[in-house]
């Protein structure tokens, strides 16, 4: 592909028309949970945008990030926005390997110095350098070498925006999120396990369309995780009538019913999957029935068990549901606080979840 | 009977609903009103409302399909609808493999995606002139 076109002119070139672009745009625009009446603006600035030079890193992770990105769905949308982009080094894409590929990570650090767009997902190793190395070079070294001619970060996926699970207790690598050892370029976490992926693509584009986005207060863009599960679920009316499923099995969870009490993590997470959703659209965790585990949450590992509801006293949900009918975002926020409590304990106390946990789950 | 045909299988109906189509058609219909009275346009984006099957079933049944149906190719197919109330379009758009990515409901006189763009009337005109030129006796 020819360096300089810009996004629209790409795309073109790979044979879609501007009403496909055009239907490109709603969808990402209704993804970003912009109003539909900004697509005009959307479609404009998208058009004009540059290719950027994009280097990959990965570090301590499964690759489940990059799978989640390339099996999308072939020829997708997103991967036709992720040709818009000029990846220029993905070591585990890249057809090079050894010397030709550490060479071509450093010749687009040389043509783009200052420019460039740094993706990476993985956490890093600290406690020794030896645990994950790529050509010999360590994740740090790597990390702070390719971080300094970078305009911007985005940390993919939960392990390279909060640690993720090689951070788990008792965290026997020493793994760190990117944030704690790049602190003077920007840096956009797109976390989840793995993060839903045209939440990637919307990421890119978004950057490539308005510039650094606006992020919350654990450096996730708003667009994208500015609401939680619970706000956006369609199980939602339940909670706020008090309608529970008490086990996996009872009438209510044959009646769809809200999975708050069987430890959904809804209210206290924030991610697109309600209304992006997984598998092409199929559906989402709580869709599917089982509660969601908040794993685009800091330390979701270490939060106790995935089972228990997110308030400690399940008797009173009740009770709390009879008051959520009025005001049903405020009990949620009372018991995300409550639940933030017990995370820090049990992260404090290091529980692990035992089959008990499970069995008490499904048996309430 | 053989064993498992002896398993009982509940298939449970989807009958959820989050009562959120009545305001979803509310807003409609002050759409429309607004519409008719100074004709600003107005999209909902269906997508992003908690909305259950039953919902999006109900949904479909109240507005229904109305004289224009088009579908657009690109990047997968597109199915655009005006409702049976006139003014209210829906635009469903999928992917290669058919899912869909976006769902709206319009109220305007025409969806704009459907309209033709103006650089595509440029690359068009261009287009044409070259048909021309390429006919028999073009040159003379």
């Amino acid at each position: 592909m020819k360096p300089g076109l810009t996004v629209g002119e790409t795309l073109r070139a790979h044979g879609v028309t501007r009403r496909g672009f055009l239907k490109y745009c709603a969808a990402v625009t209704s993804l970003m949970a912009l109003p539909p009446s900004s697509l005009k603006a959307v479609a404009a600035a998208l058009e004009a945008a540059r290719r950027p030079s994009v280097i990959w890193l990965s570090f301590q992770e499964c690759t489940g990030c990059t799978e989640s990105l390339t099996r999308s769905a072939d020829a997708s949308i997103e991967e036709l926005i992720f040709n818009a982009i000029s990846l220029d080094y993905h070591h585990t894409l890249q057809a090079a390997s050894g010397a030709a590929a550490e060479a071509a990570r450093e010749q687009a650090m040389h043509d783009n110095y200052g420019n460039y767009l740094l993706v990476v997902d993985g956490s890093i190793p600290m406690a020794d350098a030896g645990y994950s190395t790529i050509a010999g070079i360590s994740n740090r070294d790597m990390l702070l070498e390719t971080a300094a001619g970078a305009a911007a970060i985005v940390s993919v996926g939960t392990c390279a925006a909060f640690g993720g699970i090689p951070a788990a207790r008792p965290n026997p690598t020493g793994a760190v999120p990117v944030s704690e050892l790049i602190t003077d370029k920007p840096i956009i976490n797109v976390p989840g396990c793995p993060p839903i992926p045209v939440v990637i693509t919307g990421v890119l584009v978004q950057y490539l369309t308005f510039g650094l986005p606006d992020l919350d207060a654990q450096g996730r863009p708003l667009a994208f995780y500015g609401q939680s599960i619970h706000d956006r679920c369609y199980r939602r009316p339940f909670y706020d009538k008090g309608l529970f499923a008490d086990s996996f099995d009872d009438e209510g969870a044959k009646k769809g019913w809200c999975l708050y009490k069987l430890g959904c993590r809804g209210p206290t997470t924030y991610n697109a999957c309600a209304t992006a959703k997984w598998n092409n659209g199929t559906s989402f965790p709580i869709e599917s029935g089982h509660p969601c585990l908040g794993c685009s949450e800091p330390d979701f590992w270490d939060a106790g068990s995935f089972y228990h509801a997110l308030s400690t006293p399940t008797e009173a949900i009740g009770e709390a549901a009879v008051y959520a009918a009025g005001g049903g975002l405020l009990v949620g926020a009372a018991v995300g606080a409550a639940h933030q409590r017990r995370k820090r304990k049990a992260v404090d106390s290091h529980r692990k979840v035992s089959l008990d946990d499970i069995d008490e789950g499904a048996a309430k | 009977m053989d064993k498992a045909g002896a398993i009982a299988i509940e298939i449970e109906p989807a009958a959820i609903t989050t009562g959120n189509v009545l305001p979803l058609l509310h807003e409609l219909q002050h759409a429309l009103l607004r519409f008719q009275i100074d004709g600003s346009e107005h999209c909902i984006d269906v997508n992003s409302l908690p909305l259950s099957e039953q919902d999006h079933r109900q949904l479909e049944s109240v507005l229904g399909r109305g004289e224009v149906h088009a579908r657009l190719q690109a990047l997968g197919d597109s199915e655009i609808t005006e409702t049976r109330i006139p003014g209210i379009w829906r635009v469903v758009h999928a992917n290669a493999e058919g899912a869909v990515v976006g769902r709206f409901l319009e109220v305007t006189a025409c969806p704009s995606i459907l309209k033709t763009q103006q650089p595509d009337i440029t690359d068009g005109i261009a287009h044409l002139q070259r048909l021309i030129d390429e006919l028999p006796g073009a040159d003379q």
